[in-house]
């Protein structure tokens, strides 16, 4: 097996690179506890976040990630405002390779922008987000987060709540599930949850049935707030009391033990109440420390070309 | 593992044993007030250190148990086809003060040692630390020197195979000519 050089999405790893992946984050993890939580394995490698859409959760999630593996970490920012035409990708790659760095953190509106980058650098490239196509380490994090409240997570449900279609997180961390063996279903607004006939996902646009189903973990996406204007899109209240955990539902989810999880940041309000933040099965901050783990086991296992 | 090509026993069960207890004893044997701690570096040299424990109990000492997984502290990781797979380190008590005894299988370069000793300054600071090994085997690149030794050997360029019950079913020492 050649090593690995980039993370683009979930499927193009092998089973056996999502096992090592997976298996890597907890001793990873485990390294948050020490009284030095830094660890030499990649001093000397310089990391890149090269982030064309906001987030600061993800940014600084990879910059802890590779902070406490030693790495020297650089932000390269872009104006939001700006719009990156083929030409500017080009010199933003020619300027990469220029710079050596090693690794690449990539997040853009346009799927499969992290691809070409990384068809075009010897650095590692990792795919942060790319329009509504792929968010790898999401996927990672969020299963790793499972298996950490069920070690067999096979046959275990989970329902993921929102709007399905404009999301790489559903779309990601969907198909990591379903190769480890977990059951997917899908509840939102119909106009925003994809047909899944082929692919044997349940698609349900109300809760109640939802719940019939008997998931053991609800994932509820994050609103995005400029979809809101969009049209068929509910408004924040119409959201919460149709889609969102409210008091009334979180007493359900309670009383069955079902888990909470959200990709973040919330809205509260929104896809969920304040009561519900506070929920004993509510894993929404241990994805925020699992997701630092899962990058750390990410950068430690790809290989850059840019030396050897 | 039993290899196909030739191979030379150089310790068997009995032998281990033995070995095992020499280094317990002269654990014992030096003075310190610290408490002590035998930690193992993973995979093998955790095995040897849980056995030092049970001998310095059985001798009448005290000793906590520990594992450490140096893979992240290693200097060679991008060296090698693939990053080392990560173990979980088991270290559920805190190193200060104490006396830590580092415990390995085989000890060659001492570059891994030099990586351990790195790992456990990361967990606190110990009021000392010393060295123990199954098999010392020369070739040393870095200036570690072990306190306690199993069996010494001179082959350069073989290949030592150390098996033990816990992970093979089996405990022996042999040499495997390439």
């Amino acid at each position: 097996m050649t090593p690995r050089k980039d993370l683009l999405n979930i499927s193009s790893l092998t089973d056996e690179e999502i096992h090592t992946l997976l298996e890597s984050a907890g001793p990873m993890k485990e390294l948050f506890t020490k009284s030095v939580k830094k660890v030499p394995a990649l001093k000397g490698k310089s990391v890149l976040t090269l982030f064309y859409e906001p987030s600061t959760r993800t940014r600084s999630s990879f910059e802890l990630a590779a902070e406490r593996l030693s790495a020297d970490v650089t932000n390269f920012t872009v104006s939001t405002s700006s719009v990156v035409k083929g030409e500017s990708v080009q010199d933003t790659i020619a300027t990469l390779q220029s710079m050596k760095v090693d690794y690449v953190i990539v997040r853009h509106h346009n799927s499969g922008l992290p691809n070409v980058i990384a068809r075009h650098t010897t650095a590692s490239v990792v795919n942060a987000g790319d329009g509504a196509h792929a968010h790898p380490s999401q996927a990672l994090l969020d299963s790793f987060t499972i298996k950490e409240v069920f070690p067999d997570v096979r046959g275990r449900r989970v329902l993921i709540v929102g709007d399905i279609l404009h999301s790489r997180v559903a779309r990601s961390t969907s198909i990591l599930m379903k190769r480890l063996g977990m059951e997917v279903a899908y509840l939102g607004p119909g106009s925003l949850v994809p047909r899944t006939e082929h692919s044997g996902i349940p698609r349900f646009s109300d809760f109640n049935e939802a719940f019939n189903w008997k998931p053991d973990v609800v994932y509820l996406l994050r609103v995005q707030k400029e979809r809101q204007d969009a049209p068929f899109f509910p408004s924040a209240r119409e959201y919460h009391k149709i889609y969102g955990v409210t008091e009334e539902r979180l007493k359900r989810i309670s009383d069955e033990g079902l888990y909470i999880m959200h990709p973040g940041p919330v809205n509260r309000g929104v896809e969920i109440c304040d009561l519900a933040m506070d929920y004993e099965r509510c894993l929404i901050n241990q994805q925020v420390e699992n997701g630092i783990a899962c990058r750390m086991s990410i950068l430690y296992h790809l290989t850059p070309q840019t030396q050897h | 593992m039993a290899s196909s090509t030739a191979s030379m026993l150089v310790m068997d069960e009995r032998e281990i044993e033995r070995a095992i207890e020499r280094i317990a004893q002269g654990i014992i044997a030096r003075p310190g007030a610290e408490p002590l701690a035998l930690v193992g570096l993973l995979s093998q040299g955790d095995i040897i250190a849980r056995r030092i424990v049970e001998k310095v109990k059985m001798l009448g000492g005290a000793a906590e148990y520990g594992a450490i997984d140096i893979s992240l502290y290693r200097d060679d990781i991008f060296k090698l086809e693939k990053r080392p797979s990560l173990r979980s380190s088991n270290l559920p008590f805190s190193t200060d003060d104490m006396r830590v005894v580092l415990v390995d299988d085989v000890l060659y370069t001492g570059r891994t040692i030099r990586a351990a000793l790195n790992a456990l300054f990361d967990y606190g600071r110990p009021a000392r630390i010393e060295l123990a090994c199954l098999v010392d085997r020369g070739g040393r690149e870095v200036p570690i020197q072990p306190d306690y030794v199993g069996h010494v050997l001179d082959h350069a360029g073989a290949k030592i195979v150390v098996n033990l019950k816990e992970a093979d079913g089996i405990d022996q020492v042999v040499i495997v000519e390439e």
